[in-house]
């Protein structure tokens, strides 16, 4: 059951991934973008990161993507035109991303040489209350400094996005 | 107990997500589109943190996985403003034509 749940959320993820780097139009890389995120809210639920599957959901597929789709409409973005595209970058660039998706693979398969493999169920501390109480204790300091972070990005949205006086 | 699944499955899994990430982000045009790729970009580290949180049986791995979503809503709060910006200055979202500190 936890292959078959991670195999059909993970050619989900893929899928809408490479939808993301093909589709021209922006609106379509945004809806892509949508269903790669949803599919991972569900592995993090398979992975026992209940607070994150939610806050995933919430904060990503809800807050971010609302941005990203109300910015698309407001400058009624067209289809990509396919102009100054360099042949050299394309006949470089793909031998090189494959490498390095080989490369990191590769390591990636060398890190936990006798892991056990995941049951759903078997890691429990990704709960909002074992979440939250690592936040407040262990990674309080932190915590404050994000706040700061997000009243500058805050101010600095205003900033920029405000029409000029004069 | 049914069969589970091999942790490397989810690694990999990362590892294809954010090589598709800087495909998007080196090959398209469209200055939105780049910034999304980014976004696949966090995406496939936080899968990656959550995977080694699992393995270690730890929550550290959440918690660096919620910093990392607080600074995207941050960064994208700030880089949409900059592509409205932008885009008022210029009228274009295409990000060749937008390299007036290249000389």
């Amino acid at each position: 059951m936890d292959v078959i749940l991670f195999l059909i959320f993970a050619v989900i993820a893929v899928v809408c991934g490479i939808n993301v780097v093909v589709q021209s139009h922006p609106i379509s890389s945004a809806i892509s973008l949508i269903g790669v995120m949803g599919s991972l809210a569900v592995l993090y639920l398979l992975l026992g990161a209940e607070f994150l599957a939610a806050a995933q959901v919430i904060v990503y597929a809800g807050a971010i993507m609302v941005l990203f789709v109300f910015v698309i409409m407001l400058l009624n973005a067209g289809s990509e035109t396919r102009r100054g595209r360099s042949f050299m970058a394309q006949l470089l660039g793909v031998p090189l991303l494959i490498a390095f998706l080989g490369l990191m693979a590769f390591f990636v398969q060398r890190l936990f040489p006798g892991a056990a493999d995941v049951h759903f169920g078997a890691f429990r501390g990704g709960t909002a209350l074992a979440v939250g109480r690592a936040l407040f204790t262990q990674f309080l300091l932190p915590f404050e400094v994000v706040s700061v972070l997000i009243l500058i990005a805050i101010l600095g949205a205003v900033v920029l996005a405000r029409k000029e006086l004069e | 107990m049914t069969a589970g699944v091999p942790l490397s499955w989810y690694l990999i899994l990362s590892a294809v997500l954010f090589t598709l990430g800087v495909a998007g982000f080196v090959f398209r045009r469209n200055i939105i589109t780049v910034f999304m790729s980014i976004e696949l970009m966090l995406n496939a580290v936080n899968l990656s943190f959550i995977t080694f949180s699992y393995q270690l049986k730890q929550v550290n791995g959440h918690i660096f996985s919620f910093f990392v979503m607080v600074v995207a809503a941050a960064e994208a709060a700030v880089g949409l403003a900059i592509i409205l910006t932008v885009f008022k200055n210029r009228s274009t979202l295409n990000i060749d034509d937008v390299s007036s500190m290249k000389n």
